[in-house]
């Protein structure tokens, strides 16, 4: 039966971007940890472990995000484990953002000025050390508000886990849509509610970088 | 138990993944086009229009800079026809994914032509050119040139999102993956070779526009 939209319904929709809130931290998390060891391996001194890491950057940044997350959804399931949405999502997401932010965070390493290097080199630090020392605490300023600017991108993408079934804010918005088929009210409240967590975050990230630069 | 790869199914059908490539691409094209247009006129109007003009180009280009491409498209797909624009799903595609790529295309654009110098445009103004004409003449080209790299993976990001549209149905590759998984139930394999094709053309266009940038810029 189609009924009216109401009150009620608004507050499930605002309660399902919990698990939006969720899958992106935990896509940022595993994402975090994963984009660490690909930047890594990315600048690396040895040619072929650098090819490598370039190697999971093209291909993950060449597909789109959502063959990714079939890919992992259906791949689960052939090896014999039957997972829930929520591992197929969390592991694809992790891996997408991996190589987003290995990139971004490469970005900022090169961005140190190559005296840097040279200078921690003549002073006798070993590869870890120069990254740990001089280099890092250097590039972690640079990084902010790029991944700040990517956590939106992140946020605005978990809606294509709705389509693996994960129960988020647009499956929310679709379900809510089945029952009341008002199409353009409920995705209307859907948008602005990505909207209200999202261009926080943008600005966020746009005042982080001018004062960088400001800085500088 | 072991799981048996089975490819073959999926390459008795390549012909309508190999079509689904082929409107992929068509539609990442007029997309693009599309694109490019609103981008260069939301710039304009963000940089150089009326303050009204402006503030409506910075709504348009947050409002889509911070909402999910898959809720625009619902938007114009299911939402548009309670406004009375009933739009066929390979329309509703195209419109909604260069609503969404003219966002990103004018906020890119407008770093180029902010970053054109003071004095240029004095100089155009000087010379006893319009505003539009100064424009037109004077700050496009070497703005355009800025951000070319720039925009040309902003490209690349929108032909893979193109994908998105096969939530309605749309006619493009992943649309057709679908409809090969459903027929074939080798839904490992499918997915698997639509995204080595995806990952194809995403290599094609990134050739294909650094020879545009060395036909267009030079070197």
């Amino acid at each position: 039966m189609i009924r009216e939209p109401n009150a009620l319904d608004v507050l499930y929709l605002i309660a399902a971007g919990r698990w939006t809130l969720a899958l992106t931290a935990l896509a940022f998390f595993g994402g975090g940890l994963m984009g660490i060891l690909v930047m890594l391996l990315r600048i690396a001194p040895a040619a072929p472990v650098r090819w490598a890491a370039m190697g999971w950057i093209q291909a993950i940044q060449g597909t789109p995000l959502l063959a990714q997350l079939f890919v992992f959804f259906f791949g689960f399931a052939i090896f014999g484990y039957r997972v829930s949405p929520w591992v197929a999502a969390g592991v694809a997401f992790s891996i997408y953002a991996s190589a987003f932010l290995a990139e971004i965070w490469r970005g900022c390493i090169e961005a140190v000025p190559r005296q840097q290097w040279e200078a921690s080199a003549a002073l006798g630090l070993s590869f870890p050390q120069q990254l740990r020392y001089v280099v890092v605490p250097q590039a972690f300023r640079i990084a902010i508000p790029p991944t700040v600017g990517f956590l939106v991108q992140l946020v605005k993408n978990t809606s294509l886990a709705s389509t693996i079934g994960f129960i988020e804010l647009t499956r929310e918005g679709q379900i809510t849509t089945g029952a009341t088929f008002r199409p353009f009210t409920i995705y209307g409240i859907v948008a602005v509610l990505y909207f209200c967590i999202c261009f926080p975050l943008s600005q966020l990230s746009q005042r982080l970088e001018r004062r960088l630069h400001v800085a500088r | 138990m072991i799981y048996q790869f089975n490819f073959r199914d999926v390459f008795a059908s390549i012909d309508m993944l190999l079509e689904g490539a082929l409107l992929t691409l068509q539609l990442s094209a007029v997309t693009m086009a599309w694109g490019l247009a609103i981008g260069v006129a939301g710039a304009l109007a963000r940089s150089w229009g009326p303050p009204p003009v402006r503030l409506a180009a910075t709504a348009y280009v947050e409002a889509i800079r911070n909402t999910p491409l898959l809720i625009q498209l619902f938007l114009v797909f299911f939402g548009l026809p309670s406004a009375g624009i009933r739009l066929d799903a390979n329309t509703a595609a195209v419109v909604a994914l260069s609503v969404n790529l003219g966002a990103y295309a004018t906020e890119i654009i407008r770093a180029g032509v902010e970053a054109v110098h003071k004095s240029q445009i004095e100089a155009g103004l000087a010379l006893g050119l319009s505003r539009l004409q100064v424009f037109r003449y004077v700050v496009l080209f070497p703005a355009l040139k800025t951000i070319y790299p720039a925009l040309a993976s902003q490209f690349i990001l929108l032909m893979l999102a193109t994908s998105i549209v096969s939530q309605i149905a749309a006619a493009e590759l992943f649309h057709m993956a679908s409809i090969l998984q459903s027929r074939t139930f080798r839904d490992f394999e499918v997915y698997i070779v639509a995204a080595a094709m995806y990952l194809a053309m995403a290599l094609m266009f990134r050739a294909l526009f650094a020879l545009i940038h060395r036909l267009a810029f030079g070197r």
